[in-house]
């Protein structure tokens, strides 16, 4: 086992981690931060993506050693200071953008690095990006109304499918 | 998963020395080693990070050409080379998806040498050079069959050098489960000729169409490869696309990217 000390949502942690230990499990067990979820555990669902330094990254597919000193962020840190949702996450709710909600923490993580970068995209440019994101209840037509809209642009105009 | 011991040195010297213990591997972005090692298809007993090296990092326009180091992130690639060489910007860009591009690396990809890879048709239409710690090998001598290549043990790849074309393009055809390529190509047009590479195609990893490559060089236009054809004998047959349908994918990706090269 050795010390790794990391921010996590603005706050210095420590944790004895084993070499193996996952980004993704020491957020959750280590951590308790159960928002990053673990879909699929084979770099391919999205489901646990968070922000290694500002850059969206899949937790299950890094080691916690390896992030040592960075700055992370996770769901439960996505909300605005004084605990109302963020933007993001307000639209994802009000465009309906969820339904079992698993995917969800990755898709708000994923949505939020894209704005970050790319502060007004197009639809094509949306679906582009959430396409590490796996998705098996929405159909995905809400999630990128919900990223349109949260970048202040007119989701109503998206062809309905 | 095994446990192993996780070391992060700070200096090619010290990666080197570290990779010299038993057991010891490389882990650069991880985006396909952990995957593997979950599987316990590969169990190091000491995993020697090269993501805290920076003279491993970066891409710099010189002499010879644009050269990037071997632990810079695909996304990195797409955003810096884009200037100096759009179509290797383009094919980091459109490798996996934006959270892979994050962390994947180049230097992982081309020790990997995965048949599908987008990397290997980039570095070998280019003619590119590989950098280790040990030498510097051309990319006809490095790619040496799927997830075979030129590193001997203990080597590690410290960089790549792209000499830049007049115009190249990448065109990917995606497998869109895997998000790698079901079959691509690499065109790049230098003064003294011009390079086809294919990848996801062939059983033997990614391969020079040398008959494209002359068609070519006579003439850079999509019609010089009309009358060409292409074998499906040893192309990789799966239940995403029969060898048939993966030699008639290089010749039509290959006139996609000739039309499309700048
Ligand atoms: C969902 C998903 C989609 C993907 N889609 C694509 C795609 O479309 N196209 C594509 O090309 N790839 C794709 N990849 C693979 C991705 O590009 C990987 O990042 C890459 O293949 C490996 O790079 P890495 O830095 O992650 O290497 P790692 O996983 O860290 O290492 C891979 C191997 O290389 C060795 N190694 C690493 N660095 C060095 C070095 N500098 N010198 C010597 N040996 C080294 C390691 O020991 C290991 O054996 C995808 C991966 C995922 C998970
Ligand atoms: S749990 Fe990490 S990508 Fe699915
Ligand atoms: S809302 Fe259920 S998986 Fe996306």
């Amino acid at each position: 086992m050795t010390k790794v000390t990391m921010t996590v949502n603005g706050k210095t942690v420590s944790g004895e981690v084993e070499g193996r230990t996952l980004l993704s499990s020491f957020l959750r067990e280590g951590l308790g931060l159960t928002g990053t979820h673990v879909g699929c555990d084979t770099s391919q669902c999205g489901a646990c993506v968070v922000h290694l330094d500002g850059k969206a990254v899949k937790s299950c597919t890094m080691f916690a050693a390896d992030a040592a000193g960075a700055s992370v962020k996770t769901i439960e840190g996505m909300n605005n200071p004084d605990g109302s949702l963020s933007v993001v996450q307000q639209a994802f709710q009000d465009h309906h953008g969820l339904q079992c909600g698993f995917c969800t923490p990755g898709m708000v993580m994923s949505s939020a690095a894209l704005l970050a970068e790319n502060p007004k995209p197009t639809e094509a440019e949306i679906r582009h990006y959430l396409e590490g994101n796996i998705c098996r209840c929405t159909g995905y037509h809400n999630i990128v109304k919900a990223v349109l809209a949260a970048s202040g642009q007119d989701a109503a105009a998206m062809a309905a499918e | 998963m095994h446990n192993f011991d996780f070391v992060k040195p700070s200096s090619i010297a010290d990666a080197v020395k570290a990779l010299s213990k038993e057991g010891a591997q490389a882990l650069s972005g991880g985006q396909t080693l952990t995957p593997t090692m979950k599987q316990r298809l590969a169990a190091p007993t000491v995993l020697v990070s090269l993501t805290g090296i920076d003279e491993m990092k970066g891409v710099c326009l010189g002499e010879d050409g644009l050269s990037i180091g071997a632990a810079t992130p695909h996304a990195v690639v797409a955003k810096e080379a884009a200037k100096h060489y759009p179509a290797l910007a383009m094919l980091a860009g459109g490798i996996g998806d934006p959270a892979v591009r994050n962390r994947g690396t180049i230097g992982g990809s081309l020790a990997n040498n995965d048949p599908a890879a987008c990397y290997p048709a980039g570095v070998l239409g280019s003619g590119a050079t590989v950098v280790t710690n040990r030498r510097k090998i051309a990319a006809d001598d490095y790619f040496q069959g799927m997830f075979t290549t030129a590193l001997e043990e203990g080597e590690i790849i410290t960089g790549v050098t792209f000499p830049i074309p007049e115009k190249a393009a990448y065109v990917k055809f995606n497998q869109p489960a895997s998000r790698f390529a079901l079959t691509a190509v690499f065109v790049a047009k230098f003064k003294d000729g011009v390079r086809v590479a294919v990848t996801g195609a062939s059983n033997d990893g990614v391969f020079r169409w040398s008959e494209a490559e002359k068609a070519l060089s006579g003439h850079f236009a999509a019609s010089a490869v009309e009358g060409l054809s292409v074998s499906s004998d040893g192309m990789i047959g799966d239940l995403h696309g029969t060898p048939a349908y993966r030699a008639n994918l290089v010749k039509v990706l290959t006139k996609r990217a000739v039309a499309a090269a700048q």
